[in-house]
């Protein structure tokens, strides 16, 4: 029953929009108040809602997830730069290291070289003693020798000119073979 | 409503393209008081729940890695705050707000209008009225404070010789008044004649021989009304943010 009269009065208004000769509903201002009202209703709540709650949070999850990305960036770029820096260092003592290295093995070159020198030195040092001491000896033995030369040709020269049956000073003799010997 | 109906079915087909857009009261009685709560109510307070539940439900997480429905309200404050930033400006930024309820209710509504049985709201010139007189009002007193009478000189084009710049002015001063016209007369005209057809093709599928010609053109036009229901959003964005920056910059 209230359908009915619900129909009933949408054919009245029907009739009265057909009677004002329009059939667009957007054309029927009686109906502008208060769909007005209600968009401004709307557009407050709407606005209210957006700009109290929603904008500025959603804002700030911008900002937020900005600032992160940002830091991130710079913390990785920090995180590089001490990579660099730790890389520079490795290398740096690797280069040290190595000149400690080279620098010790000089030293033990060195050290080496002199131990050998002073070795050498002593060794030349030790032969050169041992050659002059050879050497006095040898003079020693030639000298002795000589004078055994000199004693033997003595006696001999004696004992030749004794076999020859000719008295001979022995004094004459020595003389004579100094003489020879000398000459 | 009888003798219409009569004659309806005399024709054998039943064309209603505009009854979609009735404002009829949601809870009985025949009467629509400025009060009154209709269907009209009822669709923008869906727009409302909606919005509410994209832009505050789904950011409730503040997550640094955001979920889907987060990320598409970042997507919509990303997409307002560039428009604002870049076509008004910087200082435009106190704005934003205000530009981003008009965009996010009028591209929900017109979403919403898309689903079947649904009531369009911005098809309504009652409301598209009030939007862009809204704009035209925020605008016109947002140049006078701003930049006092020199917002004048938005309708002296200095730059144009001086025997012509009285007439420029005049079709200035027209074009400035044209504009909450064309505003709002675009987004309910294009909202209302894409429903309305889309209504005449639903009215021919009650014939058989044609009905599968019908369906598919009902097909094809609810593909280009979603693509309306963004770009009349948008356009109406853009140009209140076009005639931000006029009134923030009334240089030529």
């Amino acid at each position: 029953m209230a359908t009915e009269a619900q129909d009933a009065a949408h054919g009245a208004a029907d009739a009265a929009h057909a009677a004002t000769g329009s059939g667009m509903p957007q054309l029927d201002f009686s109906t502008y108040p208060n769909q007005m009202f209600w968009l401004v209703v709307t557009i407050v709540v709407i606005y209210l809602i957006l700009s109290r709650i929603a904008l500025p949070r959603i804002g700030s999850v911008l900002a937020d997830r900005q600032g992160t990305i940002t830091s991130d960036i710079s913390a990785a770029e920090e995180l590089k730069q001490k990579a660099s820096e730790a890389e520079t260092a490795y290398t740096q003592a690797l280069a040290d290291a190595r000149a400690e290295a080279q620098k010790i093995i000089a030293e033990a070159k060195a050290e080496i070289q002199a131990d050998l020198d002073d070795a050498v030195a002593k060794a030349d040092a030790e032969i050169a003693a041992k050659a002059a001491e050879s050497e006095k000896k040898i003079a020693e033995i030639r000298e002795g020798a000589l004078e055994a030369v000199t004693e033997v040709a003595k006696d001999t020269a004696k004992e030749i000119v004794a076999a020859m049956g000719i008295k001979a000073d022995a004094r004459t003799v020595t003389a004579a073979i100094n003489a020879r010997l000398k000459g | 409503m009888a003798s219409e109906a009569h004659t309806e079915e005399a024709a054998g087909l039943v064309f209603h393209p505009m009854d979609q857009f009735k404002i009829t009261p949601l809870f009985g009685g025949d009467t629509v008081n400025w009060y009154t709560p209709t269907n009209a109510t009822l669709w923008m307070g869906i727009a409302v729940v909606v919005i509410f539940l994209l832009m505050v439900v789904g950011s409730r997480g503040r997550a640094m890695i955001p979920s889907r429905i987060q990320s598409i309200g970042e997507l919509a404050y990303g997409f307002i705050h560039k428009m604002v930033e870049d076509v008004a400006g910087k200082d435009a930024a106190p704005f934003f707000p205000y530009i981003m309820t008009l965009f996010m209710f009028i591209v929900f509504s017109n979403f919403l209008g898309l689903l079947p049985m649904s009531f369009t709201t911005t098809s309504h010139f009652a409301v598209t009225l009030v939007l862009a007189l809204l704009v035209f009002f925020t605008v016109t007193i947002v140049g006078f404070v701003k930049n006092g009478t020199k917002f004048l000189s938005l309708f002296w084009v200095s730059s144009a010789p001086l025997a012509l710049r009285p007439i420029l002015a005049v079709i200035e001063l027209i074009s400035y008044f044209v504009r909450p016209v064309s505003h709002f007369i675009r987004l309910a005209g294009n909202l209302m004649a894409g429903h309305a057809v889309i209504k005449v093709f639903a009215g021919f599928a009650q014939v058989a021989v044609i009905s599968p010609l019908a369906i598919l053109a009902i097909t094809a036009m609810y593909g280009l009304e979603i693509l309306v229901a963004f770009v009349q959003a948008y356009v109406f964005t853009i140009l209140t943010c076009v005639y931000l920056k006029d009134a923030l910059h009334p240089s030529h």
